[in-house]
């Protein structure tokens, strides 16, 4: 957007209602976050190339060359070649659907459950409110990873238990800081406004508290995201991910980790890559959103 | 501070208690204890088990029958080894204390003076450089740096140099028929604590940068640089000080952290401790390890997160007030 765009979309902005006017200038804050704006363009790049791989993908998934067999980065197979012949970019990129779709979808359901469970614990406060966190307390007792991994070789695994497995531990932390922000927002003049005007719980949660959580929303719902990921791939490696012949990049990983010590090392560090690219662009996007959001600029 | 240790370790018994509770019916609802029995097709065998585990009745019966015999230390026998629970944990204790010494003293030492300098020389070179590098250490998943690890440090300068042994070991913690402190001990650990310590020393760093600037620009610095106080002096004798306490608690807090790191790291270098054996239990289900694994597991974190608050009490004589 060049500068005299941004001059004219300010007169809209005094003329239009504040709704929108909020929203064009969270979009100006997000883009002066220069970091955040590049790693938004990585992610869509990302999501683009992944979900649109049976387009966009040099080679169908799976399709094996054995007489080619194993051969290091070249113009033909950009990321080279695995010991069946197939192409590795393009196993990377299916693989990606799977690891970017834990990702979103464990976000998601856990920013949901835990902004619920937590803003009613916040806002009920008393003996609710303490159970909720003693609850929350208990998570943080055993090593993640290993209850992780216990629920999802009880339930068996695949994507859809990792997904569960994940949420049921991920709620936890939006929750507590959700907790937090209701518990000192509950005391803020508008709020007693809105009470004093006779608006109803559902209703001063929904449009007076909610809207003020966006900030501590977004950089959680990062933070689940790049959490999800990670702990997707260290499940596989540790044998409870994703099974063949499903990929993700876990997976790809943790196969991969045999070749250390071989010639094919190399195809070791791309799945690894994609997995640091995309969580640090994540991680990126929730400091800018966090800046972009937080009304007082004030931020550690 | 007597009756202050004291209400904190009582408070940490319900804690634990209600916990296993939680993990003992987490376990019981998801895995069958009797899975590897029922192959062998014999009822007498399966009903005198189910009897001896009171499996035909409530999980609270289950749960309090399954206590008594864990707290007078009648752990059970592996489904899997046929050797004694007890025995079994007791064994690998031991390498994965000496992992999380090791690791959490090296990753408190890097992490603390990362802190410090980072703090003092904010937004420097080196502070630019380091918080970069902690971003790339929280993004990554700690199994690939360690796999890239033995790569770049063992298995590629033995090859590169034709070496008769890698520099750095990368398979347990010891040579065969080598014990106890010396060097081969050395270049067994340096691998693993480093794989073990990246991601923690990542957010430890920032969190203790935070609490050193936040030191750094608070009243009492101010009041000292104005009356001429040496710069050395406030940065160690009254900021490192004061950001001691949040810190202690962070890293006391990520013990569980610490022990699912361990899990990991042992798997990566063949090291027999604790986590080898949650993994080689779950595989096989062998509930009669998970759980007192998890049990152990837990005692041994809140028994961290006590010691932290015991040492933030003493770090800071306002809490103990509360």
């Amino acid at each position: 957007m060049s500068g005299a765009g941004l001059a004219g979309n300010e007169e809209l902005l005094a003329e239009q209602g504040a709704q929108q006017g909020s929203a064009r200038q969270l979009l100006r804050r997000f883009r002066a976050h220069r970091l955040a704006f590049a790693s938004t363009i990585v992610l869509l790049v990302l999501l683009v190339v992944c979900f649109g791989a049976d387009w966009i993908a040099p080679f169908p998934q799976g399709k094996q060359d054995l007489l080619l067999g194993p051969t290091p980065p070249s113009l033909e197979h950009l990321l080279g070649t695995d010991e069946l012949g197939r192409d590795f970019l393009s196993e990377i990129l299916y693989a990606g659907r799977i690891s970017l779709a834990i990702g979103l979808f464990v976000a998601l359901l856990s920013t949901f459950v835990g902004t619920a469970l937590g803003a009613v614990a916040g806002y009920v406060g008393g003996t609710p409110g303490e159970l909720l966190m003693r609850i929350t307390d208990l998570f943080l007792i055993v090593p993640a990873i290993a209850l992780l991994a216990v629920i999802v070789q009880g339930l068996g695994p695949s994507p859809v238990t990792i997904v569960f497995a994940l949420t049921a531990l991920g709620w936890t932390y939006i929750a507590r800081v959700v907790r937090a922000q209701v518990l000192s927002l509950r005391e803020k003049d508008f709020i007693e406004a809105a009470r004093g005007i006779g608006a109803s719980n559902l209703r001063i949660i929904v449009s007076h508290l909610l809207p003020n959580l966006a900030g501590v929303l977004a950089v959680g719902m990062s933070l689940a995201v790049a959490s999800a990921i990670i702990a997707e791939s260290t499940l596989s490696f540790l044998g409870f991910g994703v099974q063949s012949p499903q990929t993700s990049w876990g997976s790809m990983l943790s196969q991969a980790a045999g070749y250390v010590g071989t010639p094919q090392v190399y195809l070791l560090y791309f799945p690894g890559l994609f997995i640091l690219v995309t969580v640090l662009a994540v991680n990126f996007i929730g400091d800018g959103l966090r800046d972009a959001l937080d009304p007082q600029g004030k931020h550690l | 501070m007597f009756t202050f240790i004291i209400r904190r370790v009582l408070y940490s018994i319900p804690v634990i208690l209600v916990a296993s509770f939680v993990l003992f019916w987490a376990v019981r609802s998801t895995f069958d204890p009797l899975a590897k029995l029922r192959q062998a097709h014999d009822p007498s065998v399966i009903q005198r088990e189910i009897e001896r585990l009171g499996l035909d009745r409530s999980i609270v019966e289950q749960y309090f029958l399954w206590l008594k015999a864990f707290v007078t230390g009648d752990w059970g026998t592996s489904s899997r080894t046929g050797s004694p629970v007890f025995q079994l944990i007791g064994e690998a204790l031991w390498p994965t204390a000496q992992l999380a010494f090791w690791g959490l003293l090296v990753a408190v030492v890097i992490a603390g003076a990362v802190s410090v300098y980072s703090a003092v020389r904010r937004y420097s070179l080196g502070d630019n450089l380091l918080t970069g590098a902690s971003y790339l250490g929280i993004a990554m998943p700690a199994f690939w740096f360690g796999l890239i690890l033995i790569q770049t440090f063992a298995v590629w300068p033995k090859e590169q140099f034709g070496l008769a042994e890698p520099p750095l070991y990368f398979v347990g913690l010891h040579s065969p028929g080598e014990s106890g402190f010396n060097l081969d001990y050395l270049r067994h650990l340096v691998l693993p604590v480093a794989a073990l310590m990246i991601a923690l020393v990542a957010t430890w760093s920032r969190f203790g940068r935070a609490a050193m600037l936040d030191a750094l620009s608070s009243d009492y610095v101010r009041t000292a640089r104005a009356k001429g106080v040496p710069r050395r002096q406030i940065i160690w004798r009254h900021a490192v000080r004061n950001s001691l306490a949040p810190f202690v608690t962070v890293v006391a807090l990520d013990a569980a952290v610490l022990i699912g790191g361990l899990v990991v790291t042992e798997q990566i270098f063949a090291i027999p401790g604790m986590g080898r054996l949650f993994l080689d239990s779950l595989v096989a289900g062998d509930v009669f390890v998970l759980l007192p694994w998890m049990i152990v597991v837990a005692i041994a974190v809140v028994i961290c997160n006590l010691l932290a608050d015991i040492g933030y009490a003493l770090l800071d004589p306002r809490v103990r007030l509360r």
